[in-house]
């Protein structure tokens, strides 16, 4: 039962990219090509190579290579909330 | 980035059926900034209550083409938006949708090769659009396609495909046919393994790069399997598409 519950939640894992629109919305810059560094294994890498679950209220964002929760987004009508304490830095692109 | 990218309403052209599951619906846009090969644009639908569903699709065409674009659109059981695209629309229609989007899986002519491009069933229009971009800028670029799909009439753009293999130096194309294969068939008929994945790889060299995309497990094993092979983590640039079949 965990392992079928694990296969599910990988099957439904995307990339960063998948993300593009979303993160367009709440930074207003073209983020994918972006680094960002992870706060658990110090690896810096582009947003667009973050594991992505979106099949959930919000958005959470994991490093690809300790798995690490690097960044969550939710939003509602009033808020949008964005938790990056698993971000050292994130970067948004200027102009 | 120079201009936010906006939502803008763009008419339907003409629908092409590319298989039993799949067509292309070339879109004309008021404002069609260049896009980069890979790139995608949202299409967002809303009801008359106000709902509205969301979903991202991988442009098809070449960056060359001037004013339109092509969107190739898989059909997903239950999906919101590709039933509607595959069931309601129809040429002169009006549809809402914003681009392109996207900054890491994208290749442009000046990157050159050689480039791995894997491709699990509609993880192939992303990658299209790279091929069709090579052709048109005349980019001699070294790039070979693996492309798995489960049938033979699953294959997307396989004529063109074809056409192109015979008349681009310096593109492969190696299809593996998963369930069902025609009669005297000598490509692959397995899914994508190590070995498959050496064998279409090697000529390349060591300094290529790879672009996987398709169902998130495909794009899973093909990523793990060109790890072990030896190639870095940042020339394996992927795309999953969720848990859709193949």
């Amino acid at each position: 039962m965990a392992m079928e519950t694990l296969d599910q939640n990988a099957a439904l894992m995307v990339d960063g990219n998948a993300a593009a629109g979303m993160l367009m919305d709440v930074f207003s810059a073209e983020m994918t090509a972006a680094p960002a560094q992870c706060n658990a294994c110090g690896k810096t890498g582009p947003i667009g190579a973050l594991l992505v679950y979106m099949q959930n209220p919000g958005l959470v964002m994991r490093c690809p290579h300790c798995q690490s929760v690097v960044l969550r987004i939710v939003r509602t009508p009033r808020y949008t909330y964005i938790d990056a304490r698993g971000a050292v830095y994130l970067s948004i692109p200027v102009g | 980035m120079a201009q936010p990218v906006t939502w803008q309403i763009g008419t339907v052209k003409s629908i092409r059926q590319e298989t039993p599951r799949v067509k292309t619906f070339t879109i004309t846009l008021p404002d069609k900034p260049p896009h980069r090969a890979g790139q995608h644009y949202d299409i967002r639908l809303t009801a008359p209550d106000g709902y509205q569903a969301q979903r991202s699709y991988s442009i098809a065409s070449e960056p060359e083409r001037a004013g339109e674009i092509d969107l190739t659109v898989e059909l997903i059981e239950d999906g919101e938006v590709s039933t509607y695209l595959h069931e309601v629309v129809v040429p002169g229609d009006q549809l809402e949708l914003r681009g392109p989007i996207g900054g890491y899986f994208v290749w442009e002519a000046g990157m050159g090769g050689p480039m791995l491009l894997v491709a699990g069933g509609s993880g192939v229009v992303p990658l299209m659009a790279m091929i069709r971009h090579r052709c048109a800028a005349n980019s001699d670029a070294v790039m070979r396609l693996l492309y798995s799909a489960r049938t033979m009439e699953d294959v997307i753009y396989y004529n063109e495909l074809e056409q192109l293999r015979g008349s681009q130096a310096g593109l492969d194309i190696f299809y593996t046919l998963t369930r069902v294969q025609p009669p005297e068939w000598t490509g692959y008929a397995r899914r994508i393994d190590d070995e498959m994945l050496s064998e279409v790889a090697s000529p390349l060299g060591d300094s290529l790069t790879a672009y996987v995309c398709g169902p998130t497990l495909l794009v899973e094993t093909a990523a793990a399997a060109l790890a072990r092979l030896g190639l870095p983590f940042e020339r394996i640039r992927t795309e999953r598409f969720g848990p859709t079949g193949t």
